[in-house]
């Protein structure tokens, strides 16, 4: 049995699974009461499901007698509740879902699953994957795991507070237009949104589907390199995954970061952003270039429109497929509906919270006779200027770095009432995603006990390189080593 | 954004929405779209609208049944169902 589970990465715990030091059963039972334990405090899960969990953690345990699974054979994971699971209830956090029990297991979920990682359960998200705060939940806000009074951010905020409080050692998560990136910096953990198209969409419930794709949460670069390398690869069921060969993500983690050429965004470094938090970003770029690396300053001079751009590019697309919860094939349906229009509305009307109804009807609106152009097309269009602004950048560097959010963990209602200020959080974070590349969070020095993220963003499918700058920065210092303390956890 | 803007956009994407609740979308959904607005201060007018992040076009495949009749395993989940059929109040007097 392990003592200390907080302290072990997947791949110690998978060569201890291997040398038979502990079995998977007992790895997973440790994790059920550590869930059982702390839970309560943190709201991260939706659904535990111990039955299931015990009995995939049997079958590792099989294969690892048998000398087979790799990596990732018997360690407990979990999966946003955005992922479909066969037989167990997916409910993207809204009561619209509280009653599906999905009929299929996501490509995600099936990969992890052939590759032997346990779950443990279902975790808790914003409704529909919208909201920068984990507060749009049906199922109540989660608490960030370093101060219960604050957000673990959103929407992937089960995923990150469960991670971070070591009640799983990887999540799976979503990015739309920040989702893995922000809960990551919120909550001190390491989270990698990788390029569009790069893991399979099918069996994740869809929000913005030019934008959304699926990522890892975990402890270290190292963690999140095993989970990706399960999950990515193309998928014939997707009709919008790449089919690109998936590099070995361990091979190159060990590579020195000499001569790489890392550029610094002014705009994301800019005067205005909180000097704490830009003086601990500067700390880690600094590390980065005494191992080797050189600085360049660079402009990406439309982000400052990225976020009015994916107000209407998100919501547009929202608006479209959130038309399919209509109360009549799954989901939530009214009672008494007394004709199909009521039906309709009052099954969308009950089962829809507060911000995605916003959502649905600013998709709407910029969709509608007339307004298409000023705003959809128009939106399109700076959505290409975004791309071209990294194009040019990667002309010239290898590596974007700046900050993942502007501010550290808010506390709990402070931007509830205001959408506008809520949606600006995500500043740093959307111009990624509306050009399609690779993002990732890692954790550098805490600002006032608060953990801080600092974000790379990487050329198209340079997930490697990503995932090795983040594991030299984490051989060559200790920032994502820092948890939350048991104490924290039971205030 | 006018309240009645509101109950026409509620209207038609099918939210039914009592009318508290329209005057505070109205008060929020203005404050969003004038900052989405900030858009226009860029001229734009030569540029190319972009739809899919790597430009890629939808991959097709052969028009083959390729998935099992699942029609009683999917209508498990269902509200409401007679002999197969998704029930919905009656559309046609």
């Amino acid at each position: 049995m392990l003592d200390q589970p907080q302290g072990v990465s997947i791949g110690e715990l998978a060569a201890r699974l291997r040398r038979r030091e502990c079995s998977s059963r007992e790895l997973t039972a440790d994790y059920l009461a550590r869930i059982e334990r702390h839970d309560s405090a943190l709201n991260s899960f939706i659904t535990v499901t111990p039955e299931a969990a015990l009995a995939a953690a049997d079958a590792a345990d099989q294969r690892l007698a048998r000398g087979e699974g790799g990596p990732l054979t018997g360690i407990p994971i979990a999966h946003k509740d955005i992922f479909c699971t066969q037989g167990v209830r997916t409910s993207c956090a809204s009561r619209m879902l509280d009653n599906f029990i999905a009929p299929y297991d996501a490509t995600v979920v099936s990969r992890l699953n052939q590759a032997g990682a346990v779950s443990l359960g279902k975790t808790n998200m914003d409704e529909f994957a919208m909201g920068s705060s984990n507060e749009t939940s049906w199922y109540g806000p989660v608490k960030n795991p370093w101060d219960t009074t604050r957000v673990p951010g959103g929407s992937s905020g089960g995923s990150a507070a469960a991670v971070a409080a070591g009640l799983c050692l990887a999540a799976t998560g979503t990015d739309t237009g920040g989702s893995i990136r922000q809960p990551a910096a919120f909550c001190g953990i390491t989270g990698i949104k990788p390029t569009y198209g790069r893991c399979s969409r099918w069996g994740m419930i869809a929000f913005a589907s030019s934008l959304d794709q699926a990522g890892v949460l975990a402890r270290s670069a190292a963690d999140a390199a095993h989970v990706l390398q399960a999950m990515a690869g193309f998928d014939p069921n997707d009709s919008t995954c790449a089919d690109e060969p998936v590099p070995d993500y361990a091979t190159n983690l060990n590579d020195s970061p000499r001569g790489l050429r890392i550029g610094v965004p002014r705009e994301f470094l800019s005067p205005e952003l909180d000097s704490r938090i830009a003086a601990v970003i500067e700390q880690a770029i600094e590390l980065l270039c005494q191992l080797g690396a050189e600085r360049h300053d660079i402009s990406l001079p439309n982000s400052a429109l990225s976020v009015p751009a994916y107000y209407v590019v998100a919501p547009a697309e929202c608006s479209s497929n959130l038309a399919r919860f209509d109360g009549v094939r799954f989901g939530h349906r009214c009672a008494d509906p007394i004709d199909l229009d009521d039906l309709y509305q009052r099954s969308r009307g009950e089962g829809f919270g507060t911000e995605v109804k916003r959502r649905i009807m600013i998709g709407t609106y910029v969709l509608s006779a007339g307004y298409y152009d000023a705003y959809y097309l128009k939106a399109q269009k700076i959505r290409r200027l975004i791309k071209e602004d990294f194009q040019r950048a990667f002309a010239e560097v290898d590596i974007i770095l700046g900050p993942t959010a502007p501010t550290t963990a808010f506390a709990l209602g402070a931007k509830t009432a205001d959408p506008v200020a809520m949606y600006l959080n995500d500043i740093f974070t959307i111009s990624t995603n509306l050009a399609g590349l690779p993002g990732m969070s890692v954790p550098v020095a805490p600002v006032a006990g608060l953990p801080v993220g600092l974000q790379l963003i990487g050329n198209y499918f340079a997930e490697a390189r990503l995932l090795n700058v983040a594991h030299q920065l984490q051989q060559a210092s200790d920032w994502h080593l820092a948890r939350p303390t048991e104490q924290k956890l039971r205030s | 954004m006018q309240p009645s803007d509101v109950a026409r956009i509620a209207n038609l994407a099918k939210l039914a929405a009592d009318a508290s609740e329209i005057d505070q979308y109205a008060s929020e959904l203005t404050a969003i779209l004038s900052m989405v607005e900030q858009m226009n201060a860029l001229d734009t007018t030569a540029i190319e609208p972009l739809a899919h992040p790597l430009e890629l076009t939808q991959r097709l495949r052969s028009d083959q049944i390729t998935e099992p009749d699942q029609r009683k395993y999917f209508q498990q989940i269902a509200p409401m169902t007679e002999d197969g059929f998704y029930l919905v109040p009656r559309v046609i007097e």
